[in-house]
């Protein structure tokens, strides 16, 4: 069962990761093939399982602030910056599509 | 005397009386960084900063005040801790010229400590692969490839092709940390565990390696792969020095909600003599296809050794071991999709010239900045989380975790103390043989007997054992109980003592021998 174009082209929309080229696509396949193995386990009844510490209490402090404060550090780590803000190309432009968006997929 | 206690404790007792100072400690450790580059071991050597804790080290020794154990210890840390000052690069180009504003808790610690950050050390790309092959600064060398016991053994090929075409991976992904201690260039390093990262370049270049309960030590500052798997790891000479490391390492932090609330007491390792009490469970399924006969006569060896001296030595089953790898490999590659989220070059790392769009933007910063492993495993994980996927696999994945947990929750139960099994399948493979193989087989083949331990928290343990045929390191793995790091190390002291695995010969590290290094070499036999 192979992995349609929509799916894959809808995978580098979500992951914002593109497939490069065949191989990559190729990659995908097996780790699919691999994973299906674990359908051979029998799991009814069984819960799944989150974390190993699922049996105690998460720890949970006080509401008090205790650092913070630190605009200008973290700000000295980015490219792009104007006064106190992250600096990003305009938003709410969806990525193109797969025709019109430089893709290995495109030819697929 | 001397020779009963730990290298820390050695050198520790040097420092204190003075015969050697933390700053001559420090320079030879550089010098010797320096002379054995070709490993690339290290990604960044902060040598500025570690001469200065060196003599800042140096003048607490002289007021008669250090601030225990770790002071004045050259230490290395894997590059995927956050070092505050110190570039920290996962060896990604989406990591290049980071500067990490604050130090992890684990190497603040450490530092808290006096200890000497040397530098940070190669691995593979985000901690991705399992021979520190796959980083953007190029492979790391096993020291084991220089040593005199590997040329010995080595098949003379044409002199000029000799070291150049012959050399061993460290194993991975904590190669460089690996290696870093196995040369002698820093005493202890940090690395990760995810699926067996600290364990495997352990058992590949003959140095103890620590995972710890999941929980004890924590995770805050260390870049995440798998936030339910991962822990930081402990490279060391010496199972004293493990203990030592983790000593001041454990214990809760508020920083990361994932880190037991539990009192946590720091052990000195007793010196067992009497093993009858002790139950060692062998588990069957880890005769894992692939298992070199070798490695299968050394875990032979190993049990008669357990019985011989008193010990219950009984073969157990962990039926679900074969699944673990399949279970792993869709349990991380999702939480991979989701923990690589962060990387869009706004607030920190690489940031690409596209301007068009965020999303854009996103899109090729990201192309530009993972390596295709990288890229590959956030692909498929978002294929896993799919709606249509969730169940299937995911949610799928995390039952079959816990049926693999359950198993060892059963032995345990059944009266069974400890387990011992292999660490790897053989002894570390050529670099040319290793990357005809991708990546993602690779790690499959690899995992195979560490990666479990991850998937059910426990903590385990490498302890090199012996030589293989071809004179490179075999090591051998013990899985203990829940935070019964105390049991788990005490078991692993004893079998270190009987096997003396033999002290690398290293020609760089003669060359630049002194009463110290001396004094490690020797400590290593009891």
């Amino acid at each position: 069962q192979k992995v349609s174009v929509e799916v894959l082209d809808h995978l580098e929309h979500l992951a914002l990761v593109d497939f490069r080229d065949s191989e990559g696509v190729e990659r995908l396949q097996k780790a699919i093939q691999f994973a299906d193995q674990l359908h051979e386990v029998n799991t009814d009844g069984v819960e799944p399982m989150d974390s190993v510490l699922e049996d105690r209490c998460l720890y949970l402090r006080e509401d008090d602030v205790t650092e913070g404060n630190c605009a200008k550090e973290l700000l000295e780590n980015a490219r792009e910056k104007v006064e106190e803000y992250f600096v990003a190309p305009p938003g709410n432009i969806p990525l193109p599509k797969l025709e019109e968006r430089e893709t290995f997929l495109q030819g697929s | 005397a001397a020779l009963k206690d730990g290298l820390r404790s050695q050198v520790s007792a040097a420092l204190k009386e003075g015969r050697v100072t933390p700053t001559e400690l420090c320079q030879r450790c550089l010098a010797l960084i320096r002379s054995t580059k070709f490993l690339n071991a290290y990604i960044t050597v902060a040598e500025e900063t570690a001469l200065k804790q060196a003599e800042e080290s140096e003048e607490r020794y002289k007021r008669g005040q250090p601030l225990g154990i770790l002071d004045g210890i050259p230490i290395a840390v894997k590059d995927n801790f956050n070092t505050a000052g110190i570039e920290t690069t996962c060896a990604s180009n989406m990591l290049k010229g980071y500067i990490s504003p604050y130090n992890a808790t684990v190497v603040q610690k450490l530092l808290d400590q006096g200890a000497v950050l040397l530098g940070k050390t190669n691995l593979d790309e985000f901690a991705m692969g399992s021979g520190s092959t796959d980083g953007v600064f190029g492979p790391v060398r096993n020291p084991w490839s220089y040593s005199k016991q590997y040329k010995e053994k080595s098949v003379p090929k044409s002199h000029s092709e000799d070291e150049e075409s012959n050399w061993v991976i460290t194993g991975g992904s904590s190669g460089g940390s690996a290696a870093a201690v196995s040369s002698f260039t820093c005493f202890a390093a940090i690395g990760s565990d995810t699926g067996g990262s600290t364990r495997n370049p352990a058992a590949h270049c003959g140095v103890v390696g620590l995972k710890p309960t999941y929980g004890l030590i924590s995770r805050h500052g260390l870049i995440p792969l798998v936030n339910s798997m991962d822990v930081p790891g402990i490279l060391t000479r010496c199972v004293d020095d493990a203990a030592v490391l983790l000593g001041s390492l454990a214990g809760h932090d508020p920083k990361d909600s994932t880190t037991i609330q539990d009192d946590f007491k720091p052990f000195e390792l007793p010196n067992l003599t009497d093993v009858s009490k002790l139950s060692v469970g062998i588990p069957k399924e880890y005769h894992a296809p692939g298992l070199s006969s070798e490695i299968l006569a050394l875990w032979s060896k190993a049990a008669d050794l357990f019985k011989n001296a008193g010990a219950k030595v009984v073969e157990v089953s962990l039926p679900h071991t074969h699944y673990s790898i399949v279970c792993y490999h869709v349990l991380c590659t999702a939480e991979v999709a989701s923990n690589m989220a962060r990387f869009d070059g706004l607030e920190y790392g690489h940031r690409s010239a596209m301007k068009d769009s965020t999303e854009s933007m996103y899109a090729a910063t990201r192309r530009e900045g993972f390596n295709d492993v990288v890229r590959g495993r956030i692909l498929s994980g978002n294929y896993f989380l799919l709606k249509r996927n969730y169940e299937k696999y995911f949610v799928k994945a995390q039952k079959v975790r816990r049926l693999i947990a359950d198993d060892f929750v059963k032995v345990f139960r059944s009266g069974v103390d400890i387990l011992l099994t292999p660490t790897t399948l053989s002894d570390a493979a050529p670099y040319t043989e290793f990357i005809q193989e991708d990546n993602r087989t690779r790690s499959a083949q690899d995992d195979i007997l560490t990666q479990a331990a991850n998937m059910a928290g426990l903590p385990a343990i490498n302890v090199p054992t012996a030589l293989s045929e071809r004179g490179l390191p075999v090591g051998l793995q013990f899985i203990g109980r829940s935070f019964q790091e105390k049991q788990l190390l005490t078991v692993a002291k004893w079998f270190e003592k009987q096997v003396q695995f033999p002290v690398i010969q290293l020609e760089e590290v003669k060359r630049h021998d002194s009463g110290v290094f001396q004094h490690q070499k020797s400590a290593s036999f009891s």
